[in-house]
């Protein structure tokens, strides 16, 4: 059983919900990024979505984008990032990490050699933002070779044939796609989550967390009551981007946002 | 290669051996399964083909003639050269096949708006202007700095009735244009139509963009049999994305004896690393939705492009001229800023023609090669554009304001 799949397992048992959150790797500098992952999973974090930067984002928002931006000026590459998960096991060795990024870093890493120091530095799951599993023919294998949880993306337009499809594809969780749009917006209709997730739900097995535009406790409840786990990021990573300067105030603010998330999922079990 | 192979692809994934395909989040998937269904139904529609085909000849002005280039020949010694005189549709570039194309398919499809995104701003025109014309929601999506070098077609765009949105991020040329305007497409993919400018992005794009524009080899072939009696022995184009060079070279692909050259933008030379020429500098890779060449760095970040050109000023190209490349059906060369400079100066001066930035690298290229070529040989030039928008370019480097 991979490391998501326990934590998820775990989760359900005690019937909560995961708190997911994301930042760019490398945001606002490369050495904060493991502090910065400590701090998230102080405040709750089940399980780290570590996004890999990339020159051209094109799924995401200009939070994100800028993110990305911020962190290649100082020449963060996909190496780099696995060193940082490595570093970060030093100290824990429980908190799942999932990378989320584009493919071409990956490509230019080699598929292989990228499978295999993703293993070796503690990555657990790979969300490719622009890999279909259409495309994944070459790569999933590799990943499932080496207990790596391949999460693919499910959108508000994937017809059930294709939730099928996608489903039996991955492993861990797959990332349900809040609304049609970008990262950071902010357009979450919760009566439409649920619906679909409720959808997804009877298609297939894995659990589903729901990602774009959870912004706070109240948004993070609604989606938690429906889903098997929230997906916090463009909040977290604006944050960032206003608390550049100083590290301690932008863990304080870090914790201060994910902590009422937290404490308003557990609300739910109870 | 056989006839067959050469004409088979793409395959059904959208595949050129190992380029192309579909490389996007997921919630375009469905959008761009639908336009690959409803594309290849119409391709095979007497109805649609008829009316595209009414539509290029009486809105767009076509054929374009292909004219015999008698003092440029003179001057430059060697091959017969010809030019396909793509700067004489309407909207002055070859961009416009595909947007009649692309509107028509929009229309099919019942979008009210449509999105693109444009570099030197010809494809932005073309786009505005067909749209204009079904009355259609436009907006195009344009790298600040290609939104100031290009300030004249900016202004077309708007006396059209397009809404122009500048891109500021990246390195506000054309790739992060295509990002901003995928962007908006996935926000609005219900009621959008993206036309997409080249024959790059992911499938259906590559192969429906070079359906539109093969009309323009299919002409030269035609006339090249009708004046010349025979098939030209070289084709020349200009590659950015490569929409011009792929509708040209495409009707020839099986005919053995014609040589096909694509020109890249050599900027200030390969050595240098400022030029935007992915296929004689670069190696494949995954962006805007196909895998491609591409110029990256060693980590696979996208790196940073130059040309005098504005329309070459793309990371990327297409992927079937990736896969021309790799089985050796089309050599691809380039030509720095300077010749191509040169070019257009040249082909102004001895032919009273005017061509864009784009095309002098293609008429700066094959110029070279025509000297190397036998008198009895023939040579053809797309001419993909007319260089009146980049008059403020070639001013101020005369010191001239204009």
């Amino acid at each position: 059983m991979s490391r998501i799949e326990a934590v998820l397992k775990r989760l359900k048992g005690q019937g909560r919900k995961a708190l997911i959150p994301y930042i760019t790797a490398g945001d606002p500098h490369p050495e904060v990024t493991v502090d910065l992952m400590h701090t998230l999973v102080g405040a709750g974090a089940d399980i780290i979505e570590l996004g890999v930067p990339f020159s051209d984002p094109m799924a995401d928002g200009p939070v994100i984008a800028l993110a990305c931006e911020r962190s290649l000026k100082h020449g963060t590459s996909l190496r780099q990032v696995l060193k940082m998960v490595e570093t970060f096991r030093t100290r824990d060795p429980d908190t799942p990490v999932v990378l989320m990024g584009y493919l071409n870093p990956i490509e230019a890493m080699g598929y292989t050699a990228f499978a295999d120091a993703a293993k070796s530095s503690g990555v657990d799951g790979v969300l490719t933002v622009d890999l279909p599993p259409e495309e994944a023919d070459e790569v999933a294998p590799l990943f499932t070779e080496r207990g790596l949880d391949a999460i693919f993306l499910l959108a508000p337009t994937t017809t059930d044939d294709r939730i099928r499809a996608i489903s039996s594809h991955s492993s861990g969780y797959v990332y349900y796609v809040s609304f049609k749009g970008v990262t950071g917006a902010a357009r979450i209709d919760v009566d439409d989550v649920a619906e679909n997730v409720k959808r997804i739900h009877s298609l297939t097995a894995l659990p589903v967390g729901v990602g774009f535009g959870i912004r706070d406790a109240e948004t993070a409840a609604a989606v938690g009551r429906v889903s098997d786990g929230v997906i916090v990021g463009s909040v977290l990573v604006d944050t960032i981007a206003k608390n550049q300067e100083d590290i301690e105030a932008l863990k304080a603010a870090l914790a201060k946002l994910l902590r009422p998330m937290r404490e308003a999922l557990d609300e739910l079990a109870s | 290669m056989t006839e067959e192979m050469l004409r088979s692809l793409p395959d059904s994934r959208g595949h050129f051996g190992a380029y192309g395909g579909r490389f996007v989040s997921e919630t375009l998937m469905d959008s761009l399964m639908q336009l690959e269904r409803e594309y290849l139904k119409l391709r095979d529609d007497p109805e649609f083909q008829a009316q595209f085909d009414k539509d290029l000849a009486d809105y767009v002005g076509r054929p374009s003639p292909l004219y015999f280039a008698e003092r440029l020949t003179r001057e430059t010694g060697g091959a017969q050269i010809w030019l396909k005189r793509e700067d004489l549709n309407h909207t002055g570039a070859h961009k416009v096949n595909n947007t009649i194309g692309q509107a028509l398919l929009a229309s099919f499809l019942g979008k009210k708006r449509v999105i693109a995104e444009t570099g030197a701003g010809q494809h932005g025109v073309a786009t505005a202007t067909v749209c204009a014309r079904l009355g259609l929601e436009c907006h195009v999506f344009m790298g600040a700095e290609d939104v100031q070098r290009q300030s004249l077609n900016v202004y077309r765009m708007k006396l059209l009735g397009a809404e122009v949105h500048p891109v500021e991020s990246g390195t506000r040329t054309l790739k992060d244009a295509m990002n901003d305007a995928m962007r908006d497409w996935v926000t609005h993919v219900d009621d959008t139509f993206y036309i997409i400018g080249t024959v790059a992005g992911p499938h259906p794009y590559p192969l429906l963009v070079r359906d539109f524009q093969a009309v323009i080899g299919r002409e030269t072939r035609r006339q090249a049999l009708e004046k010349a009696g025979k098939l030209p022995d070289a084709l020349v184009a200009c590659v950015g994305g490569g929409s011009n060079a792929i509708g040209m070279f495409y009707p020839f692909l099986t005919d053995e004896s014609v040589e096909m050259y694509g020109v890249e933008a050599g900027g200030l030379g390969l050595e240098s690393g400022r030029h935007a020429a992915p296929l004689s500098a670069g190696r494949p890779g995954v962006l805007h939705g196909n895998r491609t060449y591409l110029m990256e760095d060693e980590n696979g970040q996208i790196a940073g492009t130059h040309s005098v050109s504005a329309g070459l000023d793309y990371p990327g190209v297409g992927p079937e001229h990736s896969w021309l490349k790799d089985i050796g059906r089309a050599q691809y060369v380039t030509i720095t800023d300077d010749e191509a400079l040169a070019g257009f100066r040249q082909l102004t001066r001895v032919e009273g023609i005017m061509p864009a930035l784009e095309s002098a690298h293609a008429v700066a290229y094959a110029t070279k090669l025509a000297a190397t070529m036998h008198k009895d040989q023939m040579l053809v030039i797309n001419v993909s554009g007319r260089g009146d928008k980049d008059i403020h370019t070639i001013a101020k480097l005369d010191g001239i304001e204009v």
